[in-house]
């Protein structure tokens, strides 16, 4: 069940994603023990910020909206969760975000020395003026923060992508040429929900980002796009729920998936039920690595 | 996707069971139980977790106007809408033999669901704390449910003068009591655990943490990797007792880590 992305191993391809649990170090040393093959911090920023008022999540039967707002103590507060996060032997990678490559060079840089194995471009939060998909919507901007952080640190670098774009493959292309290590593909889906019988809409900010079932096809068709324009090795997320939908992901051409809906819906216990499916699934359909089944529905 | 899905239901009544303290009731069938929660959102205000007070069909919130949310819900009238996400979390279970059952403050609220059913499975003791008489509610409750009343207040105007740990004390004292269910100030739960640990007294208590989420995503609530929305807002007193947070540590609303 080794996973390898790019020179990294972990033990198994999934992966706890950003936004979920990701904010103390009980919460990731728990998903870590119920058998994710690592976590990706709560996204990670200049400043302490409260995020938006609640209602910040709204739950459907197949997925849910949020808009969190980037909660996040600021870089200087978290070296503490980092430094007994990582004592507990939890690979683990540090999520933040910035305005612009500055900023996100010097939180790369902290998380760095705050002993994580890899960090992760925040360019795709949909809810966030400023930050997010705001920058990663650009191929120019994503091309300077992907460099500027390459220049920044040693350890891998994976840039998260949005699907609110019209063409995720070109930018994922300009993150590949700037130096990334990686690509995550998909955040949320930039959304709403209104209430009729109230007449306005649900959450306090209006529009937030659309995860779960619901927008596993959108996650599949971006790793398989991406995957075409891209030869560094693709995580996919979005609606993974089962071994099987590891499965597709992998398929696709995704190297490792991240899980974070299916935490609400199934419980941090998740990882290790989606680890035990699939290799359910690899003994039934006799795939003996995870290697021979990724892009296999590429070729 | 965990069931719990948004609902607006209008307010069928207000009451006001002190000066100080609210209760709302409202028509919602969902099936809970003495201890869940539900998330109560306030057009336009806010949306906070909040005990459920009464667990049958007519649901009700008991609270004490206190912030932005709390007061903007005691200016509601019936007829009003409001929403409500839920019911969440686990709840409060009897074990077997004499219980004591402790609310301090608005705690009060999430305890007193559990006396009416308790009470069909043996002797319920109630013990209800608060800083003064103004601020006690739902004696009436205990008395008619057939459980046995015992207050405190801090400036004695009702019952002893003092805490209500020290009634629990007295209580525990006795030798009758074989199991502790509580929910108040972080304080006096983590005082109340303390004495029922010292007197071999099995006890669940009930954790209030700021939340947005209320599904076991957010991590806001996190408490030693345990999520009071999800895995609470019952925790057994061995777990607590044992724990870094209790009684010490919470997240602010962005996640550092401060005291209680």
């Amino acid at each position: 069940m080794t996973s390898r992305v790019g020179k990294i191993t972990i033990r198994n391809p999934l992966l706890l994603a950003s936004g979920i649990l990701g904010e103390s170090s009980g919460s990731m040393i728990r998903v870590y023990s119920s058998g994710a093959g690592g976590v990706v911090t709560k996204s990670i920023g200049m400043e302490p910020r409260d995020g938006y008022r609640n209602p910040t999540v709204y739950e459907f039967e197949s997925g849910m909206l949020n808009a969190m707002g980037l909660p996040n103590p600021g870089i200087e507060h978290f070296s503490d969760v980092i430094s007994r996060t990582k004592a507990a032997g939890v690979f683990t990678v540090g999520s933040i975000f910035g305005g612009d490559e500055n900023e996100f060079s010097h939180l790369a840089g902290k998380m760095e020395a705050y002993g994580v194995d890899a960090v992760e471009l925040n360019l795709s939060c949909p809810h966030v003026e400023g930050f997010g998909s705001e920058l990663g919507s650009s191929p120019e901007r994503v091309r300077s923060v992907v460099g500027a952080v390459r220049q920044a640190v040693r350890i891998p670098v994976w840039a998260k992508m949005t699907p609110n774009v019209a063409d995720m493959g070109s930018i994922a292309a300009a993150a590949e040429e700037a130096g990334a290590d990686a690509i995550v593909a998909i955040n949320t889906v930039r959304a709403m929900a209104i209430s009729a019988r109230l007449r306005r809409p649900v959450l306090s900010n209006t529009y937030g980002g659309l995860s779960g079932e619901a927008v596993k096809y959108v996650g599949l068709r971006a790793v398989y796009e991406i995957g075409k324009k891209c030869s560094i090795p693709v995580i996919g997320v979005g609606g993974v729920r089962s071994g099987e939908d590891v499965a597709e992901y992998l398929v696709a051409g995704a190297s490792a998936v991240q899980i974070g809906t299916a935490v609400a819906e199934r419980g941090p216990g998740v990882f290790g039920q989606v680890a035990d499916e699939l290799s359910d699934f690899m003994e039934r359909e006799g795939f003996s690595s995870l290697k021979e089944m990724i892009g296999i529905a590429r070729r | 996707m965990q069931g719990g899905n948004l609902r607006i239901v209008e307010i069928a009544e207000v009451v006001k069971e002190s000066p100080s303290i609210w209760t709302i009731r409202y028509r919602d069938p969902s099936p809970s139980k003495p201890g869940q929660f539900v998330m109560v959102w306030v057009p336009g205000v806010d949306e906070v977790p909040m005990s459920l007070s009464y667990t049958g069909d007519e649901k009700g919130i008991t609270f004490r106007p206190i912030g932005e949310t709390t007061r903007a819900l005691s200016e509601l009238s019936a007829g009003d809408r409001i929403g409500v996400r839920g019911i969440y979390g686990n709840s409060f279970t009897r074990t077997g033999g004499e219980v004591l059952v402790v609310g301090g403050g608005t705690g009060i609220a999430s305890v007193i669901a559990a006396v009416e059913p308790f009470v069909s499975d043996g002797k319920v003791h109630a013990a209800l704390g608060a800083r003064s008489r103004e601020e006690l509610f739902f004696e009436d409750r205990v008395i008619s449910a057939g459980a046995e009343l015992h207050i405190s207040t801090d400036d004695g105007s009702k019952g002893h003068k003092g805490f209500i740990t020290d009634v629990v004390r007295r209580l525990l004292g006795s030798g009758w009591i074989a199991q502790v269910i509580a929910c108040g100030p972080e304080k006096m739960l983590y005082n109340t655990a303390l004495i029922a640990r010292e007197f071999g007294v099995p006890g669940q208590y009930s954790v209030e943490r700021y939340m947005k989420c209320g599904i076991g995503v957010c991590d806001a609530c996190s408490l030693d990797g345990r999520l009071v929305c999800r895995d609470g807002p019952v925790f057994d007193g061995d777990f607590l007792l044992g724990s870094e947070d209790f009684g010490r540590f919470r997240l602010s609303p962005n996640g550092t880590r401060i005291p209680v």
